[in-house]
């Protein structure tokens, strides 16, 4: 399978349309990281998110896919090249954080907060009064299906409700820019595919755009409507594939001969990439 | 009794008491067996009656002991957990004075407490100054480690947030120190009547001011056995009172969220 368009699926464009036309919001240009220690985590990786795209980074582990995410968050700087993270709108006391929010590997709850405080901790590290960051909380709150659950302790939860808490904690902010960094990646396949179809509904409703690491190809295909490819040692990206699927993507499009070919492609890469390397 | 073994709490109650009472009977029956003189060891029913008829002496040394106990406890607390946010903010400070605080800490008490005593007019602050010296350094080195244990994500969620120093050190290092700190308390509050005991020995101060230790020493040169043994129980249910008490404060401060003191 040499030619994208050969399996354009039927159907539209869903979400956002990635055209040229739109807004780029992430620009990262000849970006480049050395760790002190010698490692080359980056080569030379030039990338462009659009305005309300779902942009995967697919890699193995050690690609860098994860530090060039952090780059964009601004918690991790890049040895050479630019990173560039466009504020969309204006930055005020209500749209803290670059109107960015990030959402890690781990939920990262603080232990002694119960879900609300942990929800409305970005907001109340930004100085928003109670009256204004209440209302959003119980907002990031329902969005994610965890009303009932102000009260609770974090270890109460789930590992899946816990990441749910994680997500709300970064729609409180309403982002422009979602970042998430392998966000579901210890949780058992069920719920995965819960959330990975929960946060697809969110995209859609709320219009932000999304940067998504993963290692899972089949998560990669079925959330995004782009795919960047990455490759290990030195970490640098081998392919960008653009995914078009149906207007509504359900279990119905896991199956579907479409998103199985784009695996197919995807996996055809990574092996190339990774050949003579395991 | 097997309903009991099953109640988790009923036994934790119930076993000790009557290991205790069953050593206390072992104890009497043997004293009568060897007919053991009461000036090398006391049944416990002598210890019993002696420490009701002494009970006045014996409770005023109490207070005495508690007030340097607890006065050196808190003095330990607060110097402890000033020490320790300093050293926290600034990389330099700890490094240039972490080494004596354990020089202080590893120098017998018993070695420095003449000198103290010598340069203090005060006895009771004498006293305090010593006690103190023994309960600081479990509260400085408890409190730097919580202060430095926080869970990377978090403090990288707070930078992503823009979150001022002020900000991270209330919101995050010390919720997060918070455990580390009240295990450093109940080790501390130990340490602060040990403290008070030895420096009782040292600067020997009788009269109306007759600690606890002091009515121990003078027990013993009086050969008043049972009266030692009564001081002894004494000394040992305030440390078991305080640790009790540490134990309760950490239950309230932590019992919603940490896993150490979470019961179910």
């Amino acid at each position: 399978m040499n030619s994208n368009a050969q399996m354009a699926p039927q159907g539209g464009m869903r979400g956002a349309d990635p055209s040229p036309g739109e807004e780029v919001v992430l620009r990262a240009q000849g970006v480049e990281k050395t760790y002190p220690n010698g490692t080359h985590a980056l080569d030379e990786v030039n990338l462009e998110v659009r305005r309300g795209e779902f942009v995967s980074l697919l890699g193995p582990s050690g690609c860098g896919k994860s530090t060039l995410l952090k780059m964009f968050a601004g918690i991790e700087q890049a040895s050479s090249g630019e990173i560039s993270a466009y504020a969309q709108g204006d930055e005020s006391m209500e749209n803290p954080s670059h109107g960015m929010a990030m959402v890690f590997q781990e939920a990262t709850l603080m232990p002694w907060s119960r879900v609300a405080g942990n929800v409305r901790l970005p907001l109340d590290l930004a100085g928003v009064p109670k009256s204004v960051s209440t209302p959003r909380v119980n907002e990031a709150l329902n969005l994610v299906g965890l009303e009932g659950f102000e009260n609770v302790y974090p270890r109460e939860l789930s590992g899946g409700m816990q990441m749910r808490a994680s997500i709300a904690r970064a729609l409180a902010v309403q982002p422009k820019v979602f970042l998430m960094d392998e966000p579901f990646g210890a949780l058992d396949e069920f719920t995965r595919n819960r959330l990975d179809a929960d946060l697809l509904d969110l995209w859609r409703q709320r219009g932000f755009t999304v940067v998504f690491v993963t290692h899972s190809i089949y998560e990669a295909v079925f959330l995004s409507s782009r795919v960047v490819v990455m490759a290990a040692r030195p970490g640098r990206i081998i392919a960008d594939i653009p995914i078009e699927g149906p207007e509504v993507r359900d279990e119905k499009f896991r199956v579907s001969k479409p998103f199985i070919e784009y695996c197919r492609v995807l996996s055809d890469h990574l092996a190339r990439a990774n050949q003579g390397e395991c | 009794m097997e309903a009991i073994m099953n109640n988790e709490r009923a036994m934790r109650f119930i076993a000790p008491t009557l290991f205790g009472v069953a050593m206390l009977l072992i104890w009497e029956v043997m004293i009568w067996v060897t007919q053991a003189p009461v000036y090398l060891v006391p049944p416990p029913s002598v210890i019993g009656s002696q420490l009701v008829q002494d009970w006045g002496l014996l409770t005023s040394s109490l207070l005495i002991t508690l007030q340097i106990t607890l006065t050196a406890f808190v003095c330990a607390v607060t110097i402890g957990v000033a020490v320790a946010f300093l050293f926290a903010q600034s990389r330099v400070l700890e490094v240039s004075l972490f080494p004596y605080a354990v020089v202080l800490q590893v120098t017998p008490i018993v070695a420095i407490a003449p000198l103290i005593i010598i340069w203090v007019d005060n006895a009771f602050v004498a006293m305090v100054i010593c006690a103190t010296l023994v309960a600081l350094f479990p509260i400085i080195s408890n409190t730097i480690l919580g202060l430095r244990s926080v869970n990377p994500g978090l403090l990288a969620l707070f930078r992503l947030n823009k979150a001022t120093r002020w900000q991270t050190l209330i919101r995050l290092r010390v919720p997060s120190a918070a455990p580390y700190f009240f295990g450093g308390l109940r080790i501390s509050s130990g340490l602060a009547l040990i403290g008070a005991v030895v420096a009782e020995f040292v600067a020997g101060v009788g009269g109306t001011r007759a600690g606890l230790a002091y009515q121990i020493l003078q027990s013993g040169y009086q050969i008043n056995i049972p009266r030692l043994f009564a001081a002894l129980l004494l000394v040992t249910l305030t440390g078991v009172a305080l640790f009790v008490i540490m134990v309760t404060l950490s239950k309230l401060a932590l019992g919603g969220w940490h896993e150490s003191e979470i019961s179910d």
